[in-house]
């Protein structure tokens, strides 16, 4: 009896003395965060894969083996290449107007003003609401009928230039007044370009604005001192230094534009005519609307090689950024 | 600052206001206009009018609120709030019970690889939904959770847990590690000294990642989507484009209402717990 309480006292200890030693404790702690990841990414991330070399369909999870056939009848589709095109269109076109209104706007909220709690609030406001019902605000501000930006151009009698100006750069002929902002192919695209730079944009700002505070005072007293003032200050401290966690939040918004669904999805369901369908959009007409689980699959993966090259940038600038 | 650096703050920082919250102005306008204010397109959208479309200063007697009693009354909304409010509560508690220790390992224990651990973990969070909704929504299938709120709570972990770790990682690398040694050198284990010293200091970072969890949960459309099917088991984010939205016919009042309810407190959130959220996001990298 007592021995085994001396020998169950012994074990206890031993337990106690092993959590205790880092090495056991840190893979003790970690390794429920990570099975539960590989359980719920990890295992269907390879399924995926699996899928898009098999001809499965509907409710099945498993079908015959078709090599890259889903891959090459995906590519040979032409709403796969526009879908393939327009995630380009919205990612490299929303985050370019991104970086240039997140530095801008950045570098003027730093600076301290009155009543700049309440312009802060309105700035934060796109990326606080969730994504899929913001979006139906700009549903509705671009209505067929009753659409507040047709209304306002009317009244400002920029309608019927807006529509020649819009004719005369061959973005969008015959159009007429008033305007379909999502029922014309370019237009559309055009639109859903913005709300996608809408919504990123002060999540962009917010991190440049972290940028600029982890610049050490010392930096700015220096670059007084050596005489660095306006562009050359500009270009020489504040660009270099503030480039790695700029670029950060430019390849955070890569990802959430590429692999974005809703924000297409209630705008125009990848029309007018399949003008507007992104991957994830397509993936989903294929996969679940169609039933070609095999192939859906296969034209969500055409994200992944894009992932692959974000995730690399990051953890190169992330390094960059810490270094500095 | 010079009044001229003053007038071009305003000058840049009020037009980029008015455009990032513009569409959050005319919802608020557009949920209590009545029918016949709506449907007459000389009216002016941006405020209530009369029958001639005329503004009056006491405009309130011109705006009707029945359309957010119809959301209310006649539709699944306050259905779709309550599961929201169920699936943000339970994801949370299985987040924390699995991104708290994580987070705290990869700061304090693992030493060189921690951090290449953490950023990896992190990475997860980028393999998006939009990769992984069909083989899921088979496996929802075959595990016979479709149609329940089980599926949401199950799955939301996998985006939440790598970005709650993150978050943690960092909060926790800004404590001071003599606050712990201390407790150590006093005889403490290392559990004790987390729950009894790190915890309560990290209070305030563990609200922060509640709440930007919460939020990613209502934000999350493809799973809800595709996962459930009726009406009563919706989220929000589904519920509304779905419901709300019938073909040709939009009930664009209720719809704004729908809209702006979650996002008003979501917002007010987020202000408070914007500057902490920053420190512990760019905590884990920028250091």
């Amino acid at each position: 009896m007592e021995a085994q309480a001396a020998r169950a006292g012994s074990r206890g200890s031993h337990w106690r003395h092993a959590l205790e030693s880092r090495r056991v404790l840190a893979i003790l702690l970690i390794a429920p965060a990570v099975v539960f990841m590989v359980l719920v990414v990890g295992v269907p991330f390879v399924w995926a894969i699996y899928l898009s070399f098999t001809d499965a369909i509907g409710g099945s999870l498993s079908g015959n083996w078709v090599g890259f056939d889903n891959f090459a009848s995906a590519w040979q589709d032409d709403n796969f290449r526009r879908a393939l095109r327009n995630t380009f269109i919205f990612t490299l076109g929303s985050q370019a107007i991104v970086l240039v209104g997140a530095a801008v706007l950045s570098n003027f909220l730093v600076r301290d003003f009155r009543g700049k709690w309440i312009v802060r609030f309105l700035v934060v406001l796109p990326w606080a609401a969730p994504v899929v019902l913001s979006t139906i605000t700009w549903l509705w501000l671009f209505d067929s009928l009753y659409s507040v930006a047709n209304w306002t151009l009317a009244r400002l009698h920029l309608d019927n230039a807006l529509v020649w100006l819009l004719g005369a750069v061959n973005l969008e002929e015959g159009a007429q007044v008033p305007l379909q902002w999502l029922g014309r192919p370019n237009l559309a695209l055009l639109a859903i370009t913005v709300v996608h730079a809408w919504r990123i944009l002060p999540f962009a700002v917010v991190i440049f604005i972290a940028g600029r505070a982890s610049i050490p005072t010392e930096v700015e007293d220096a670059s007084k001192i050596d005489g660095a003032t306006g562009v050359k200050k500009l270009w020489y401290v504040d660009i270099p230094l503030q480039l790695p966690i700029a670029l950060v939040a430019v390849l955070f918004g890569i990802v959430f534009t590429a692999a974005d669904f809703g924000v297409v999805y209630i705008l125009t369901h990848g029309g007018p005519f399949n003008a507007t369908q992104v991957l994830p959009t397509w993936a989903y007409a294929i996969g679940i609307d169609s039933g070609s689980l095999g192939e859906g699959a296969a034209i969500s993966l055409f994200l992944f090689p894009l992932l692959v090259v974000v995730s690399i940038g990051m953890l190169f600038f992330a390094r960059r950024a810490q270094v500095s | 600052m010079t009044r001229r650096e003053k007038g071009l703050t305003y000058a840049v920082v009020v037009p980029f206001a008015i455009f990032l919250a513009f569409p959050f102005y005319f919802a608020l306008v557009t949920m209590f206009k009545t029918n016949l204010d709506l449907a007459n397109v000389e009216h002016s959208p941006y405020l209530y009018n009369d029958l001639e479309g005329n503004f009056h200063w006491d405009f309130w007697n011109y705006a009707t609120t029945e359309h957010v009693r119809f959301l209310f009354e006649d539709t699944n909304y306050p259905r779709w709030l309550l599961n929201t409010a169920i699936v943000g509560a339970a994801v949370v508690g299985i987040t924390l019970l699995l991104a708290l220790p994580a987070g705290y390992a990869l700061a304090r224990l693992a030493g060189r690889w921690g951090q290449g651990a953490g950023v990896a973990i992190f990475m997860v969070y980028l393999i998006p939904p939009t990769l992984l909704f069909l083989p899921l929504s088979r496996l929802i299938t075959q595990l016979d959770l479709e149609d329940s709120l089980w599926a949401l709570i199950l799955i939301y972990p996998s985006f939440t847990v790598p970005f709650a770790t993150w978050l943690l990682m960092g909060f926790f690398k800004t404590i001071p590690q003599e606050l712990e040694d201390a407790a150590l050198i006093d005889g403490a284990s290392r559990l004790k000294a987390f729950g009894l010293i790190v915890l309560p200091i990290s209070l305030p970072g563990i609200l922060t990642v509640v709440i930007f969890a919460f939020s990613l949960c209502v934000n999350e459309f493809i799973y809800a989507f595709t996962l459930i099917s009726s009406s009563e088991q919706r989220t929000v984010s589904a519920g509304i484009p779905n419901d709300l939205i019938r073909g040709d016919v939009f009930f664009w009042q209720s719809l704004m209402a729908a809209v702006l309810i979650p996002t008003i407190p979501l917002a007010l959130l987020y202000n408070a717990f914007l500057d902490r959220f920053i420190k512990g996001f760019t905590g884990g990298a920028f250091r």
